[in-house]
């Protein structure tokens, strides 16, 4: 199954662990973790359901493009990681 | 009584002790926090911009730890919505970028909480924040598509204030939308007049859809008193917000955010004024605060104890606070100065040089 997994600077924010999940897309894979984990989802996506302005999400080392659908597929294997943009001082 | 102080990176809370006001805890570090209040039950709330994760709202009962709660969020965007700003026909965003603002609700609704945020949302919590509500009635009408950013790329909902003699009656203040008012709960909303935009082209000076009132502030004992920091001014009116006479000498200048109203005395009021709009810092470098106590007809310029030369510290709206007495007021700066005046503002005591730029200043008890 593909394993959701977060970069360390949300978890100092919220507890979300890494977790595999069913889907097929990003999309159905984020859901399937925001099911057990509701309490990541407004960390991530914003109330429009779009990955926030500076939140990047990789699938296998490749980012997202759908940034408003999350349509990218994914396989059994692959990984997604949920980054943060630098921005800042 | 002690005080909280929002900063960029943490929310400090400090201690009157025998020596003077000292840093008592630090909350948050690291963190931006943008709003907080504490409720008529001692909870305290803290509004949290991540940056990267988007805003957060958290709540501390008394005694307890501090807890995420519910935040405010809009309603996903209708496919045919047309809403688009009217500088850069962009289409608005329908999510919370800031809360901005954070009120209690009257006391006779111990649970209710007010945000206002940017874009110009108006929220409103019945149960300590667990759940929050857009005013819709508010978010629909036609005249918010006249609204524009100021500072911001979109215009902000920053002073949100409820009559206490009638908890039905709300005023708010928007950047760049003027002041409205409800005296229905939120059922209908009607302009306030009197404001002058002086970067209006001529003509369109005294619309009331695109004023830029900085800060609104009410007499908490005279609740028709209520002053406003304006862009280009300095207004007050006399009615509850419903019309506004211009003050139009305050020296050294007009131009500044902050306005703070005495708790009591309806003919006193501070503000910290700056140059003007296109040079937002102290005139002449020597930072002041202004203070009225007849009604706006004259002002004091007080710095005794703040910087009088090479000063370039800008007080934001929310960053002036004065406590029940009327006598107590702490000043923070965007450059991270945070001043105490224990004589109702002719004097002023550092507390620390060196903080994160300062959001807000609020004293609780």
């Amino acid at each position: 199954m593909p394993k959701v997994s977060f970069t360390s600077n949300l978890r100092r924010h919220v507890d979300c662990p890494a977790a595999s999940v069913e889907g097929g897309t990003v999309a159905e894979c984020l859901g399937a973790y925001f099911s057990i984990h509701p309490q990541v989802r407004t960390y991530v996506l914003d109330e429009q359901g779009k990955i926030r302005r500076h939140v990047a999400v990789f699938v296998g080392g490749e980012q997202v493009r759908d940034l408003a659908e999350q349509s990218d597929l994914v396989h059994d294997t692959t990984e997604i990681t949920v980054m943060q943009a630098l921005s800042g001082g | 009584m002690s005080l909280l102080v929002g900063t960029r990176k943490g929310l400090f809370s400090l201690e009157r002790r025998v020596g003077g006001w000292e840093i008592d805890t630090v909350d948050f570090l690291g963190e931006p926090v943008s709003a907080a209040v504490v409720g008529h039950d001692g909870a305290a709330y803290a509004a949290l911009g991540t940056g990267h994760f988007g805003s957060h709202l958290w709540r501390r009962d008394p005694g307890g730890t501090w807890l995420e709660v519910g935040a405010p969020a809009f309603p996903i965007r209708p496919d045919d919505a047309t809403d688009v700003s009217p500088m850069t026909q962009e289409p608005w965003p329908w999510t919370v970028q800031l809360m901005w603002t954070l009120e209690n609700g009257p006391v006779e609704r111990p649970d209710e909480l007010w945000c206002g945020t940017i874009p110009g949302g108006l929220f409103r919590s019945a149960d300590r924040g667990a759940s929050w509500d857009l005013v819709r009635t508010l978010w629909d009408m036609p005249e918010r598509a006249e609204w524009f950013g100021g500072g911001y790329d979109w215009p902000g909902i920053h002073s949100i204030s409820i009559d206490p003699r009638s908890p039905d009656t709300v005023l708010i203040g928007v950047s760049c939308g003027g002041a409205w008012i409800t005296d229905d709960a939120g059922a209908t909303w009607a302009p306030t007049h009197g404001m002058r935009n002086e970067y209006m082209p001529p003509g369109e000076e005294y619309t009331t859809v695109v004023q830029d009132p900085h800060r609104l502030a009410r007499c908490a004992a005279e609740p028709d008193v209520v002053w406003n920091q304006h862009h280009n001014g300095c207004f007050r009116s006399v009615d509850g917000g419903r019309n506004w006479t211009e003050i139009t000498e305050r020296p050294p200048s007009v131009f500044g955010f902050a306005a703070v109203a005495h708790p009591t005395n309806p003919n006193v009021a501070w503000f910290v004024p700056a140059v003007k709009d296109e040079m937002r810092i102290p005139v002449d470098g020597r930072l002041v605060v202004s203070r009225t106590t007849d009604g706006g007809a004259t002002f004091e310029a007080f710095g005794n104890g703040l910087p009088t030369e090479a000063a370039y510290d800008l007080v934001y709206r929310h960053s002036l606070d004065v406590d029940a007495t009327g006598e107590v007021l702490a000043m923070g700066t965007t450059t991270g100065s945070l001043w105490i005046s224990e004589t109702a503002g002719q004097s002023w005591t550092t507390v620390s040089n060196h903080l994160p730029p300062i959001h807000f200043t609020r004293f609780i008890g």
